[in-house]
Formats: C-alpha cells, sequence, structure tokens
C-alpha cells in the first residue's frame, strides 16, 4: 500500500503534478463558493473558454500564455458587462456570443501552426503532469493573491453575495467588490487551465463546492469542504492517471463528479429515512 | 433634534425613459411611523430605493437626519428589502446576517470586536430571535425572516428604517407582531418608512401616511387622507371602496383587505 502511494512520487513530474493540482483545487474551491451561490458557472465557463484566444495568440506572439490568458478572460469578463448594460441583449447571450467568438479565434489561430497543435492541446485538456517549475511559481503566486484577498475582504464579499442591495444601501462599494470577485475568478480560471484544461476548468470550479454545499450549513465551512474535496479529487485523480494510464484532468474531474453523487445520494436517502422517522413518531 | 429624520424635495427617477417618480417632496420628523401606499407599480420600491441611492435620481435632493446622503450617513438608514430579492439558499446563519450590519462600520481587516458582538445579541434579543440565533437563514418563517433583517439595520445602530412590504406574504399572527416590534422601536426615537398594501394597519398605527401613485397624492395622518376621494385618485379603479354602517372598507385588486 506504501509503495502504491509513495513509487509514483520518485518522478519529479508526479511532485509537482500533484503539489499544483492541490494548489489549484484549494484556490477554486474558495472562489467556487461563491460561483455556485451567485450562479455564476456559465460566466465562468465562458472566461475558461475565452482565454483559449489569449493562450492561442501569446502562444503565436511568444509571449507569456497565462498573461494573455488572463488579459483575454479579464476583457471578455468586461466585455460581457458593457455589452448587457446597453439593456438590449441579456446577459447570457452576451456571454454566449464572447466565449464563442475568442474561443472560435484561439482555434483559427493554432491552425495556423499546425506544428504546435500539440502543446496547445494540453491547454484544452489539461495535463497536468507536463506543469514545469516556472509553471509551479505562476500557480503558487497567483493562488496566495487570490486567497489573501479573499481572506481580506471576506466579510465584505460575503454581504454583497448574500444581499448586494442592502450591502451597497448600507455603505459597501458592491459594484467595485463584484468586479473584483470577477477578476479574482478570471485568475483562478487562468491558473486552473494547465491542470484540468479549459474544458474542464469550470468543473473544478463548480463541482467540489457543489459537494460542499450540500454537507455545510455555514459559508466557511463550505469553502474550507470545497478546499478538502478538491484536493481529494486532484490526488485520487493524479493517482488514478498514473495507474490507469489516462488523462490527468478528466480523472481529476470524474473523481470530484463521483464524490458529488455520493454526497447527493446520501443527503437525499438521510431525508427520506428522517422523514419517515418524524411520521412514525 | 430638530433636523427630520427624512427631507425629500422634488425627487425623481425614471427607468429608462419610463417615469417611476415624479417631482416627491415631502418631510419625514424624527420618531414618527409613516406608512407609504398605493397600487402596485406606483413608485413605493423605487423611492425607498432612491433614498438609498441604489436607483439613482434624475432630479431631486435627499437628506437623511438633515445630512446629504454618503458612506456616513448610509449607515444611519437600516434597510429591509423585499423577500423576494434576497437569496434564502445560502449557508448562513441569523447571527451571521445580523453580523453583516455590522460590517460597514468595521475597519479593513478587524475582526468583529466585543462591542460588535454585543449589538448583535442585543439586535437579536429586540426581535425576539436570540435564541434561534445559530439556525440557518433558510429554516425561518417569512416572519422571523423579516425579524432577523430587521435585526441587521438595528445591529447597524440604524436611526431611520425603511422597509419594503414587511407584512407582505406573512401571516397575520406575525403581521401583528412586526408592526407591534416597529411601533416599540418607534418609542424608542427610531423613525420608521413602511410601505405596504394594508391600508388598515397604516390607518389604525401610524402617524402618518404617504399616498403615491407615481407622484405624491397626499401626505398627512392617515385620518385626513385616507378619504374615498383621495383613495380613488391613487388607486384609480384598482380600489373598492365599500361603505357598510359606519365603516369603510378598502378592497384593492389582489390585495384584500377587510379590517378598515
Amino acid at each position: 500500500m506504501v509503495d502504491f502511494l509513495v513509487e509514483p512520487l520518485s518522478f519529479g513530474f508526479m511532485q509537482r503534478g500533484l503539489v499544483a493540482s492541490v494548489l489549484v483545487a484549494i484556490t477554486c474551491g474558495t472562489l467556487g463558493s461563491f460561483v455556485v451561490l451567485k450562479r455564476l458557472a456559465f460566466i465562468g465557463d465562458a472566461l475558461s473558454h475565452a482565454s483559449f484566444g489569449g493562450v492561442a495568440l501569446a502562444f503565436v506572439l511568444g509571449a507569456n500564455v497565462y498573461l494573455g490568458a488572463f488579459v483575454f478572460a479579464l476583457a471578455t469578463a468586461l466585455g460581457i458587462g458593457a455589452l448587457s448594460r446597453r439593456g438590449r441583449v441579456s446577459a447570457d447571450t452576451a456571454i454566449g456570443v464572447l466565449f464563442s467568438g475568442t474561443f472560435a479565434l484561439g482555434i483559427v489561430l493554432v491552425s495556423t501552426v499546425d506544428n504546435y497543435t500539440t502543446d496547445l492541446f494540453g491547454y484544452l485538456f489539461g495535463d497536468v503532469l507536463s506543469i514545469t517549475a516556472r509553471d509551479l511559481l505562476t500557480i503558487t503566486a497567483s493562488g496566495v493573491v487570490v486567497l489573501a484577498l479573499v481572506a481580506a475582504f471576506y466579510r465584505q464579499l460575503l454581504f454583497v453575495a448574500f444581499d448586494p442591495m442592502v450591502a451597497a444601501a448600507s455603505g459597501i462599494p458592491a459594484r467595485a467588490l463584484e468586479y473584483l470577485l470577477l477578476t479574482l475568478l478570471g485568475v483562478t480560471i487562468v491558473t486552473a487551465i494547465q491542470a484540468v484544461g479549459i474544458v474542464l476548468v469550470v468543473a473544478l470550479l463548480v463541482t467540489p463546492s457543489a459537494t460542499a454545499y450540500l454537507l455545510t450549513r455555514q459559508f466557511h465551512h463550505m469553502i474550507l469542504a470545497s478546499m478538502g474535496l478538491g484536493s481529494l479529487s486532484a490526488l485520487l485523480g493524479i493517482y488514478l492517471s498514473y495507474y490507469l494510464d489516462v488523462a490527468s484532468g478528466a480523472s481529476i474531474i470524474l473523481v470530484a463528479t463521483v464524490l458529488f453523487f455520493v454526497a447527493f445520494v446520501s443527503r437525499t436517502l438521510g431525508e427520506r429515512l428522517r422523514g419517515k422517522v418524524s411520521h412514525t413518531t | 433634534m430638530a433636523q427630520p429624520a427624512l427631507e425629500i424635495r422634488d425627487l425623481g427617477v425614471a427607468y429608462g425613459r419610463r417615469p417611476a417618480l415624479v417631482g416627491a417632496t415631502f418631510s419625514v420628523p424624527r420618531g414618527v411611523m409613516l406608512g407609504v401606499v398605493g397600487p402596485n407599480g406606483s413608485g413605493k420600491s423605487t423611492l425607498l430605493k432612491a433614498v438609498l441611492g441604489l436607483v439613482s435620481a434624475e432630479r431631486g435632493e435627499v437628506r437623511i437626519l438633515g445630512r446629504k446622503v454618503d458612506g456616513r450617513t448610509r449607515r444611519l438608514v437600516g434597510y429591509v428589502p423585499q423577500r423576494e430579492d434576497v437569496d434564502w439558499n445560502f449557508p448562513v446563519r441569523a447571527f451571521d446576517v445580523v453580523m453583516m450590519g455590522r460590517v460597514p462600520s468595521m475597519k479593513f481587516l478587524r475582526r468583529p470586536t466585543t462591542r460588535d458582538k454585543g449589538l448583535v445579541w442585543k439586535s437579536l434579543e429586540t426581535v425576539g430571535m436570540a435564541e434561534f440565533a445559530q439556525k440557518p437563514i433558510g429554516e425561518f418563517s417569512g416572519g422571523q425572516q423579516q425579524r432577523i433583517f430587521l435585526a441587521r439595520a438595528l445591529a447597524q445602530e440604524a436611526e431611520v428604517l425603511l422597509l419594503d412590504e414587511p407584512v407582505s406574504g406573512v401571516d397575520a399572527p406575525s403581521q401583528d407582531e412586526i408592526l407591534n416590534l416597529l411601533r416599540g422601536l418607534q418609542e424608542r426615537g427610531k423613525s420608521v418608512v413602511v410601505t405596504t398594501h394594508d391600508l388598515s394597519s397604516v390607518a389604525e398605527r401610524f402617524e402618518l401616511a404617504l399616498l403615491l401613485n407615481g407622484r405624491v397624492v397626499a401626505f398627512g395622518p392617515p385620518g385626513e387622507v385616507f378619504t374615498p376621494e383621495l383613495l380613488t385618485e391613487t388607486y384609480g379603479s384598482n380600489l373598492m371602496i365599500l361603505k357598510a354602517g359606519d365603516r369603510t372598507v378598502a378592497i384593492e385588486d389582489g390585495h384584500t383587505d377587510h379590517r378598515g
């Protein structure tokens, strides 16, 4: 059993992959709790797809891929706000238009540099085991920044998330905090792309937090639980991918999904059982 | 003390091109209860939101306790929104919700002090919810949720309380409890503004009534402004006024009210 756990750790890429995916899971768990409760899943998915345009452009230009992804994600977030505030286009339509447009731009750019497509497909589907020491540094730094900012503004963010109108009425800068949350979401998505890939980022944001929501009754417990569930999914998923030789990003998400259904079914059964008990007494 | 709780001059709000409130002017003295009544879409909620700066006024002036509305004055105003405006599935306990009232005055990065916690407990006791402090907000009845939100406004140390339809969709005993609670707060010097469809409560319990229909139709003691003429002007055909002996019964479209 010990060998089973220790053997993969003799490889540097496995060590880096494990550390990186746990860090990403912790950051995603924090932001994901806001995403689930504020119903931002669609916007999260949009930002990750939009960032592919930035990844491809930076790749072609030889610039920093993370920076490109972040700029595109942020521009898309602001673009959604600008388009939908005019009134004629609803927010989800604006999201649909912008994220598919920027994603398509990414695909077009990729098709012009066909010898690099395999590398770029790493961004689409994630390849946590190809993470370099530099990637790990970027993930750590941005994770620390996101967690520090959420901790610093925790009470304000919670107030605005729960009751934005009363928060604004009592003098809390609600609009600024909503933009802060979107920016942090952009940073988190960009760092998570390497671990699970653009297509699956939203699952890492939403699934562990959705499971945590089923299991907890207080917001900070929900955040801690989704960090834990995300980390557990990351560890189990990577070991699975090592021993079964399957894609690492996808197996992380599959573990998270299984955990969600286990929590969902046991909660539903628990409620049924309690319902029966209270009927008979 | 001479400054009125709320002073509103020529306040106008429009949503796009559609005017929601036109030229509202009135002044609420301190320590009174004002009931704002009018048909659906008459601008009751808009009036409260414009006072709080949640919708931007096209024109006019709002003064709270004699001061212009800025970050500091906002803390003196406690707002209880309509029940539909809040996500009740949020994983927060009653205590956490009331503690939110302390957030605007908390310094950056500071944790709640003993004073903050004391104010939260005192507010929960005032509304009779202290024993349920640890219960999730989603597990309360409508009336209890209103009382917890009221406690949040009290924890904020608000002097002026604005409540948007606090008794709508709440059962009759809870309505009574909430109105008694507001009366008790008023006796302690708070000024209370309530939007409502319940004309008889306003007639029985409030010092002042504001009849609203996009503009101020009338403002004054309920006994003076609840006349058939002014009520008809406010509600148009949406209000039926029946006279049965010496009792007057006002029936609003969709909101039956048969105690008056």
